[in-house]
């Protein structure tokens, strides 16, 4: 049913007719763009792929691109994601959703899609902050915040998104950020090759409401100090090589490399490894670098597939479907 | 033997005993042989909504009622003829409701002192010494010659007094005159690979018959066989029977099936049913809540297949915000809403017929969608076959009423053959031409129903969503012009699918007639039986029954408007009635019941009666 070789896709060909309404200047159009760009080199045809979104300015991500899409209600989006990849698991199907309808109204759905390993992937927009409903503070906000619902300060300690998504057993977890658009690519495209729920975390600036939420991890000046670029295989090193992460027990250290510490000394990034993905997604402080990239990933049947072996096997088991027989039943009499 | 002989038009039997005891076991036993021996029935169990009750007290008491008989039998029976009971919490529960002249089977082992304290007789009460004369008593030390009957077997005490029940159930075969062979063949198959379990419950059924044979001066029943119409039967409760009409509809209409639930009361056997016929490709998905159950349902209708997700109303009340969202993408989707009593968590193991305005008005915004009730447990199948159809063939979500009476309780259905059942065809998109104009997937046809264009196809990609759409485009539109016409359109596309009703038809009586009885749901029988009575004695009362509650029939007001006087029995505190009034101006009163227990065909005919007089 391919309409066009999918490898001769460019970025436009996924671009609706509908005009872009975020805030101008919002870190959703360059998630767009990324995503764009990206989807030709995935080689998918674009019937087969759907973005299904909850509520939220991030949730209006589906009426951008021309695929199937669709834009449901609050929070259930990785719901109807299941039911769909069950229906066809031939579709790749992203769920985009943000802090408040993923964490807070959907915090359910998304603790049972990612156990259960539906391979979809969830890209969830963390922008901190209630955009479309004009700046109340979300689960993610950091404690004390002021807003239009918390004028004195919020009380609710933030979610971790990272921590979250490793508790309910996710088979892919990543960090990227909205104004970094190689590596937002980088991520996307892993995430798509991961088969399993992959759980990509998007920090996303809402200019609006929280403008400026994640600055100290874009902008130039400050990023090389706060933030640990992941790469499997290699030494966890940042600060333009100033300074790396040593593994102590079960505690991340800093360390100053230029004070006699040895690259060799450092602790080494497995993403196979739950133990230590769980540690990075706790480096959360103000003095902690944050990790960017691939935390984790295992390998595990996924929810639909074994769906489908269970129907296989019922049809070999029981036989083909024969209504006539399933009406009769087992006990039957005949009246004439 | 100088056994005595009664033939017997039909025969009410209440099996009663503790939650443990295999009174519901017993009970569908004597049902399957009942039906495999060409009687009529009906049958419902009552079982408390604790697991585990009190073991020996009232409140852990478990029910089970069948009607038999020669004659049409339209309802589980109101007073029972004939009551078993295990236990004295058992007898102290029914013995008030057994008619007069009938007969009680109990075993004397549950009226021991712990017992009697248990069913919360005082120390002086004795029970069996103060049995009313009216009633024939068959006092058997079950326990004892039951124990004795297994004594060589190697099974400790408790596992020989689980065939209890099997020794009651030989010792009703006998009186009344029903083959062993059909149990016996079930409990070979339950037990084949527990030999000395089979053999146990072997020896218990035949143990009981055998009692039966050697008590002296007894009188046994015959029950001739009904008189149905010719065709093949097999017996069916409500949840079953729903179950396969869903698979029915799947493979008549080439969709497969996808099935979400949550666990409920009295829903959750429909999710078991189900999951056991994947073979016809059947997926069922038990979800983290009531909400994911729908939403995935609706995330599987987009995909292409026939979406349900059934619940109880509780559940229904969360799905709530997904019933908007399908009726606004125009989708097809059936939800069962198995009803018991509410508000709240209620009555979870009781029925009633109060979620009706929830189904017809329950949701934010103009959001009319069709509502059908299924009326016995066999109609359930075609209730939910026609469910699916309008569903699949107008892109609507479907509310299909059942309740906790239906779904539990059984009778002979006369099941159809493939072909009987008409093909449905759902409006599926065809392949797009290689144009580059966007598909618009709010087109419609003269139904006013839109195409179901599946991911996967190409040139028709498309996005739908819960906002408001621009018409044909689907496009997201705030136009205060557009939002009126959608609104309508999507109004008067429900209203026609009441042009594929048959002419509506009375279940009894004619226009000449001066009342007419409306019910809807289960209350079929009951206001069967209450009207064929009076009409016997000549009164002037006809019946009128609906399965399609929204859109209602096009016939209907005419219908209703020709009788002066109409009656409504709802198992609520008044909700058809309301619709009624509302869109037909008839003047309509209301006999309502809010008990949990279904109507008796006595209560229905006392109020008829009444207007009948008053006029
Ligand atoms: S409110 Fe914030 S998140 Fe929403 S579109 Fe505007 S900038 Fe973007």
């Amino acid at each position: 049913m391919t309409e066009t070789p999918p490898t001769t896709y460019k970025a436009k060909d996924f671009s609706s007719d509908q005009e872009v309404k975020w805030c101008p200047g919002c870190g959703d159009y360059s998630i767009l763009s990324q995503m764009q760009k990206v989807l030709p080199e995935l080689g998918i045809a674009r019937e087969n792929i759907v973005f299904v979104s909850g509520i939220g300015c991030s949730s209006r991500f589906p009426y951008y691109m021309n695929t199937y899409g669709m834009h449901s209600i609050h929070g259930r989006a990785p719901a109807v994601a299941t039911g769909l990849k069950m229906a066809n698991p031939d579709l790749s199907i992203w769920v985009i959703t943000g802090d408040g309808d993923g964490l807070s109204i959907g915090g359910n759905h998304l603790a049972h899609l990612l156990r259960r390993n539906v391979d979809v992937n969830v890209l969830l927009f963390n922008n901190e902050i209630y955009g479309l409903t004009k700046g109340q503070y979300s689960p993610t906000s950091e404690q004390g915040k002021y807003t239009k619902s918390s004028p004195l300060g919020s009380l609710d300690h933030p979610f971790n998104p990272l921590s979250f998504a490793l508790g309910s057993d996710a088979s892919f977890v990543a960090r990227t950020l909205d104004r970094d658009p190689t590596h937002l690519r980088e991520v996307l495209q892993a995430a798509e090759q991961h088969r399993g729920t992959s759980f990509v975390e998007v920090y996303q600036n809402c200019n609006v409401f929280n403008d400026g939420a994640f600055q100290i991890f874009t902008d130039k000046k400050q990023k090389a100090a706060h933030t640990l670029s992941l790469l499997p295989g290699e030494p966890l090193v940042f600060d333009e090589g100033r300074k790396g992460l040593k593994i102590n027990g079960l505690k991340p250290e800093i360390v100053d490399l230029a004070e006699g510490n040895s690259l060799n000394d450092l602790w080494i990034h497995d993403p196979e490894d739950p133990t230590k993905a769980y540690l990075l997604s706790r480096l959360f402080g103000e003095d902690e670098p944050r990790a960017l990239g691939l935390i984790y990933q295992e390998e595990r049947f996924t929810y639909e597939q074994a769906a489908q072996n269970q129907l296989e096997k019922a049809r070999e088991v029981i036989g083909p479907p024969d209504l006539d027989s399933l009406l009769r039943g087992k006990h039957s009499w005949t009246v004439s | 033997m100088s056994d005595q002989i009664q033939t017997l038009p039909k025969v009410t039997i209440h099996f009663a005993g503790d939650s443990g005891d295999g009174i519901q076991l017993a009970g569908s036993q004597f049902t399957n042989t009942t039906a495999l021996a060409g009687n009529d029935l009906s049958t419902f169990p009552d079982f408390p909504a604790e697991i585990r009750a009190p073991m020996g007290t009232v409140a852990g008491v478990s029910g089970f009622q069948i009607n038999f008989g020669s004659e049409a039998i339209e309802t589980p029976g109101g007073r029972p003829d004939v009551l078993v009971a295990m236990n004295a919490a058992a007898y102290r529960k029914n013995i008030g409701s057994l008619k007069s002249g009938g007969v009680v089977v109990l075993d004397t082992a549950g009226f021991d002192k712990r017992n009697l304290k248990l069913a919360g007789y005082g120390p002086e009460e004795s029970p069996l010494a103060q049995k009313p004369d009216h009633l024939q008593f068959y006092e058997i030390d079950v326990t004892k010659l039951n124990r004795e009957a297994l004594s060589d077997l190697d099974l400790g005490r408790k596992e020989r007094d689980r065939s209890r029940n099997l020794f009651v159930l030989g010792f009703l075969y006998f009186l009344y005159h029903r083959p062993l062979q059909p149990t016996l063949d079930f409990l070979r198959d339950k037990f084949e690979s527990q030999p000395v379990v089979w053999e146990a419950n072997k020896r218990s059924l035949r143990a009981g018959h055998h009692y039966g044979d050697t008590i002296e001066a007894l009188t046994r029943y015959r029950i001739e066989k009904a008189e149905l119409p010719p065709g093949e039967y097999r017996n069916v409760t409500g949840n079953v029977a729903l179950s396969l009409g869903l698979l029915a509809a799947s493979v008549r209409s080439g969709r497969s099936l996808f099935y979400a639930g949550y666990p409920i009361t009295p829903a959750s056997d429909i999710l078991h049913e189900l999951s056991r016929h994947k073979n016809y490709g059947a997926q069922t998905f038990q979800a983290e809540d009531e909400i994911a159950a729908i939403t995935a349902a609706i995330g599987a209708s987009f995909g292409g297949q026939l979406a349900v997700t059934a619940t109880s109303g509780p559940g229904m009340a969360l799905k709530t915000e997904g019933l908007g969202l399908a009726l606004m993408l125009e989708l097809p989707l059936v939800v069962v809403n198995v009803q018991r009593g509410g508000p709240s968590t209620g009555l979870p193991t009781k029925t009633e017929q109060s979620d009706l305005q929830q189904a017809l008005y329950g949701r934010n915004g103009e959001s009319p969608l069709p509502v059908l009730a299924a009326s016995s447990p066999a109609d359930c199948f075609q209730t939910a076959f026609e469910a699916a159809r309008i569903a699949l063939e107008h892109m609507t979500p479907v509310i299909l009423l059942s309740d906790g009476y239906l779904a539990n309780g059984s009778e002979p259905w006369r099941f159809p053959s493939t072909e009987q059942l008409n093909p449905i065809q759902p409006p599926l998109a065809a392949n797009a031409p290689h144009d580059k104009t966007p598909y618009r997937p709010y087109q419609r046809d003269e139904r006013l129903v839109r195409e179901w264009a599946l991911p996967g196809q190409a040139g028709l990609e498309h996005r739908v969503g819960g906002l408001e759409k621009e018409v044909e485009t689907g496009h997201v539109s705030y136009h205060p012009e557009n939002h009126e016409t959608m609104v309508r359109l999507r109004a008067q596309k429900v209203q026609k699918v009441a042009h594929d009703y048959p002419a509506t038809q009375l279940v009894q009586g004619s226009k000449d007639d001066k009342l007419l009885i409306v019910g809807w749901g289960h209350t079929l029988g009951a206001i069967k039986v209450a009207v064929r009575r009076m009409r016997e004695k000549g009164h002037p009362v006809a019946q009128l029954h609906l399965k399609h509650i929204w859109p209602p029939a096009q016939d209907l007001p005419a219908l209703l408007q020709s009788f002066p006087q109409i009656l409504v029995p709802e198992l609520n505190d008044g909700q058809l009635i309301h619709l009624l009034r509302d869109r037909f101006l008839v003047a309509a009163q209301g006999l309502n019941k809010i008990q949990g227990r279904p109507f008796l065909a006595d209560e229905i005919e006392d109020e008829a009666l009444k207007m009948l007089s008053n006029d």
